[in-house]
């Protein structure tokens, strides 16, 4: 590895809030990857005799409704989390990113539709339009993750425009204009290289967001359907065993407060390694 | 200054516009035919053809928004199938109880959220301070409606102090009406508050550090006048912009939590229109709530104004 | 009579790479109503050196060594009692006038703010004070600009403000760092004028911190030259610049770029090699021996010894002769 590679992951390593999100998302990935090939428990298939069933070495945190292992199906969910924050932040840079470079460079009135849209997609309250859409397209994962991908999508555009902006105002791109360089290669051998640090962390805040409206939307019954685990909507179906096993109303609930923690931390601390500067008020 | 508020009224009434064209072309992708939901599937070919006259279903798509949009401006809502009333008969029964929720919780959110941010900016990265932002960053982490179901568990199911949902009306008084909006508002105020907390401690941080607070200091004002007369003033202008973004979030908050609670506010009401297809329902009261929005962030705008004087005309 | 006496004042910074020595035994003397010019590049601790004496230290920094105004050592005073020091016994005026106020408050406002708080005087009273000193300053109709606000003026009122507000409570010093650095060449003298004047009046002692030594050699009867946190040369102003005998100080006066009809602007600029030593990286000895000409072995274990080279005039150095000598063959 390169020293100043070494030397990043180094600050990274001594960073405690790096280490700590990035701990608790590796726990999520890793029940994410371990639960495609194996669980303690087959998280779909019910056993009506082992109902409610008390946390024991046997069922680490006990069985539900319909004898199901919890921890199972819990590890299970973690798959849908992660599809769902990889896929629709994949949406949303691919989208966001593009246009806030093409307004970026265009400049003009090109920059100011882009913004003012994307502002107004801020001001609106999102959840609402993305409940719509998937109400009326059809629940199910796939058009929760894309309800969700497509509101990142402003949020990207943003960001994207704001710091390529910053940087070509920089000098070493002006000499590259005045070399003769056109927009599109600068572009992309100058302005995206610069701004990679800034939309890496940018992504990792999104991840969690997208866990977090995903969850949003299965507790409504529009993200995930059975049997497809979802916390949300493991939830959402808890609320009528409230008094009869409450702690299925906590389990899948710490389940995504761990997530998506892990996840802002990793952001956090990855924001600090990037740009000291910003350290400063931490 | 006039010019200031006319671009900013411009820009209201255009993003207003904007809302409008988006919540229409979100119904419009709607599979399915409204006027065979309406009537059931199983209803004759022809009274759902007539019935799709005379929504005007088959008119050109141009001519159906500005049709609504007139009707919008002059204020004719449309009727609920579901209930079979008017849109605006529901939403005022509804309002009663999402205003006054979305209200507390801000207030709420905002009242925590000032005292944790000012607290640990001055104890800046002291324990104090640790201890807020690890509190906060816990706060954002929680779903809120997972909030909710706890607050629920814990208050109403063990202890029993509060109901576990429903609202009993204004009309039987004030106080068990507050009651029962309380532990909603904790619920949303939570979440938010943690964000605000956040960024009024980022935006304090950033005002210390002003030539101008170097400057109070030096003329000999203690670190606590310095921070009440110079520093806190100035840091609210950043703060009062989010609080102004933060009212959306807040009324999308409301759908949900209105749910986990059983109260009959406007969120519900928009969850059930949604899934009862009852489109004339979810198209105004989407826009309505889109408008409050948009007229939120328009105030706020306008309270720049008030509070910084290089916005204010000038006789120079 | 001393008005104030710094007595080996060392300033310390916390930073990544450990502690940080950014002001050296420090000494000095200044006068009741004399002006004392500190001169260098940016990072020599001039400015560290004014905030120690105000105890605005920022957050990471602790200084040592005793500061004694009126007998009393300020570095023992507790937060309490520097806030009736500050503004009221010494007044501060800083570099950057156009954010040094606060845009969301009049004028007027700020500057009777110490009066108010040092002198219990009430509004209207206060109000009255303002607009005598805002005249006083050169700022034309000074009733009408009590209620302006900042964004309203330019840079060089702004800064007579700032002198304003700074000489508002009649204070017995005033710490001017870098006043005209950030103000046009054109108003930079009118500024400097105005302060010079009003000191002469208002019988006030004054330490004004540049890197300009035009600026300092027009202004202040005696001068220091720092150099990596610690005292180089120092003395009276003219003897100083006539008499040049550390080798920095003299690499200092030859990177001014002459423009008149003499030798010295026929000669090439001449700069002084190498950049500014890192703060936490000051070598143990004479902190200029990286790029100093006349360096020996002998420089580089301990500070060099100051020596006296005329009324007032001392030198910090070892090698003071070959220094001279090089200097009057020039």
């Amino acid at each position: 590895m390169e020293s100043a590679q070494l030397s990043f992951w180094c600050r990274c390593l001594a960073h405690r809030s790096f280490v700590v999100g990035g701990c608790l998302t590796g726990v999520l990935a890793l029940s994410a990857i371990v639960s495609l090939v194996w669980t303690p428990w087959d998280p779909i298939k019910q056993n009506l005799r082992e109902r409610f069933v008390a946390p024991s070495w046997e069922h680490l945190l006990g069985t539900d409704q319909f004898g199901r292992d919890i921890f199972s199906i819990i590890m299970q969910g973690a798959q849908n989390s992660i599809t769902v924050g990889i896929v629709s932040v994949s949406i949303g840079m691919a989208f966001g990113v593009a246009l806030g470079l093409w307004a970026s460079a265009k400049r003009g009135w090109t920059e100011e539709l882009v913004m003012r849209a994307s502002d107004f997609m801020y001001a609106f309250p999102a959840i609402l339009l993305a409940i719509m859409l998937v109400a009326t397209l059809g629940q199910g994962a796939i058009n929760a993750i894309v309800a969700i991908g497509i509101f990142s999508i402003p949020v990207f555009a943003r960001l994207t425009r704001g710091a390529a902006n910053a940087i070509w105002a920089r000098e070493f791109v002006l000499a590259a204009r005045a070399a003769g360089k056109g927009k599109f290669r600068i572009t992309i051998e100058h302005i995206l290289p610069n701004i990679i640090s800034v939309l890496v962390v940018q992504a990792t805040i999104q991840f969690a967001l997208a866990i977090l409206a995903e969850a949003a939307l299965s507790f409504l019954g529009l993200g995930a359907q059975p049997p497809t685990p979802s916390w949300g909507r493991m939830l959402n179906e808890a609320r009528s065993m409230i008094f009869i096993n409450p702690w299925l109303a906590v389990y899948p609930g710490v389940a995504i407060a761990v997530a998506v923690l892990g996840l802002n931390l990793l952001g956090d601390g990855l924001r600090d390694v990037i740009d000291p500067r910003l350290a400063r008020k931490r | 200054m006039s010019v200031f508020l006319a671009k900013r009224f411009l820009t209201f009434i255009v993003t207003l516009l904007g809302a409008t064209v988006l919540t229409f072309l979100a119904l419009e992708i709607l599979p399915g035919d409204p006027a065979a939901v309406i009537l059931g599937i199983d209803a004759p070919e022809s009274a759902i053809q007539a019935l799709r006259d005379k929504l005007g279903l088959d008119r050109p798509i141009l001519e159906r928004y500005f049709v609504w949009l007139g009707d919008i401006v002059t204020l004719r809502f449309g009727v609920s199938f579901t209930y079979s009333t008017p849109v605006i008969e529901l939403v005022k029964a509804r309002l009663a109880i999402t205003i006054p929720l979305a209200l507390m919780a801000m207030v709420l959110s905002a009242a925590v959220a000032f005292g944790l941010g000012v607290y640990a900016a001055s104890r800046h990265n002291q324990p104090g301070d640790v201890t807020v932002m690890s509190i906060s960053q816990l706060g954002i982490s929680i779903p809120n409606f997972w909030l909710a179901l706890l607050l629920i568990l814990l208050f109403a199911v063990n202890l029993r102090w509060f109901a576990s949902g429903g609202f009993p009306g204004w009309q039987n008084g004030v106080w068990p009406a507050f009651r029962a909006l309380l532990l909603p508002a904790i619920a949303l105020a939570t979440v938010q508050g943690a964000i605000l907390a956040r960024f009024t401690r980022s935006a304090v941080l950033d005002t210390m550090r002003e030539d101008y607070v170097r400057t109070a200091r030096a003329k000999g004002l203690s670190r606590r006048a310095t921070l009440w007369r110079h520093v806190l003033r100035n840091a609210m202008i950043p703060v009062i912009t989010i609080m102004g973004l933060q009212f959306a979030n807040l009324l999308a908050g409301t759908i949900i939590v209105e749910e986990v609670f059983a109260m009959p506010g406007l969120g519900r009401l928009i969850l059930q229109a949604i899934s009862n297809r009852d489109v004339a329902v979810v198209r105004d009261v989407v826009l309505m709530l889109a408008a409050l929005v948009v007229f939120i962030n328009f105030i706020v705008d306008i309270l720049y104004a008030v509070i910084d004087p290089r916005l204010k005309p000038h006789d120079v | 009579m001393t008005l104030l006496s710094v007595e080996n004042l060392s300033v310390t910074l916390k930073t990544v790479r450990g502690p940080a020595r950014a002001v050296r035994n420090l000494s000095f003397d200044l006068e009741k109503g004399k002006t004392l010019g500190i001169v260098g590049e940016s990072g020599c601790g001039k400015s560290l050196t004014a905030l120690a004496i105000m105890g605005l230290l920022p957050e990471n920094g602790w200084a040592d060594g005793r500061v004694t105004l009126g007998g009393e050592n300020l570095l023992d005073y507790s937060e309490d009692q520097m806030c009736h020091v500050r503004g009221d016994r010494i007044g501060m005026v800083f570099q950057e006038p156009m954010t040094s106020l606060n845009p969301l408050h009049t004028v007027g406002k700020q500057i009777a703010e110490a009066m108010i708080l040092h002198r219990g005087m009430n509004r209207g009273e206060a109000r009255a004070e303002v607009i005598r000193l805002l005249d006083l300053v050169g700022i034309p109709q000074p009733a009408k600009r009590v209620g302006s606000y900042p964004h309203q003026l330019s840079g060089g009122q702004r800064q007579r403000v700032m002198i304003a507000i700074a000489l508002s409570c009649g204070p017995e010093l005033l710490i001017a760092d870098e006043p005209t650095t950030a103000l046009d060449v054109t108003i930079q003298k009118q500024i400097l004028d105005l302060i010079k004047n009003l000191i002469e009046d208002l019988g006030m002692a004054m330490i004004l911190i540049s890197h300009n030594l035009a600026v300092i050699s027009q202004n202040v009867q005696d001068v220091i030259v720092m150099y990596g946190g610690t005292r180089v040369e120092s003395g009276p102003t003219n003897a100083v610049f006539s008499d040049l005998s550390h080798p920095y100080s003299q690499g200092l006066f030859s990177a001014v770029p002459q423009i008149d009809d003499t030798k010295a602007s026929r000669r090439r600029l001449t700069t002084i090699p190498g950049t500014v030593p890192e703060l936490a990286d000051l070598p143990a000895g004479c902190t200029f021996q990286e790029r100093c000409i006349y360096v020996t072995d002998a420089c580089r274990p301990t500070p060099p010894p100051v020596v006296q080279v005329g009324e007032g005039h001392n030198v910090a150095c070892l090698h003071i002769e070959a220094a001279r000598t090089a200097w009057g063959a020039r």
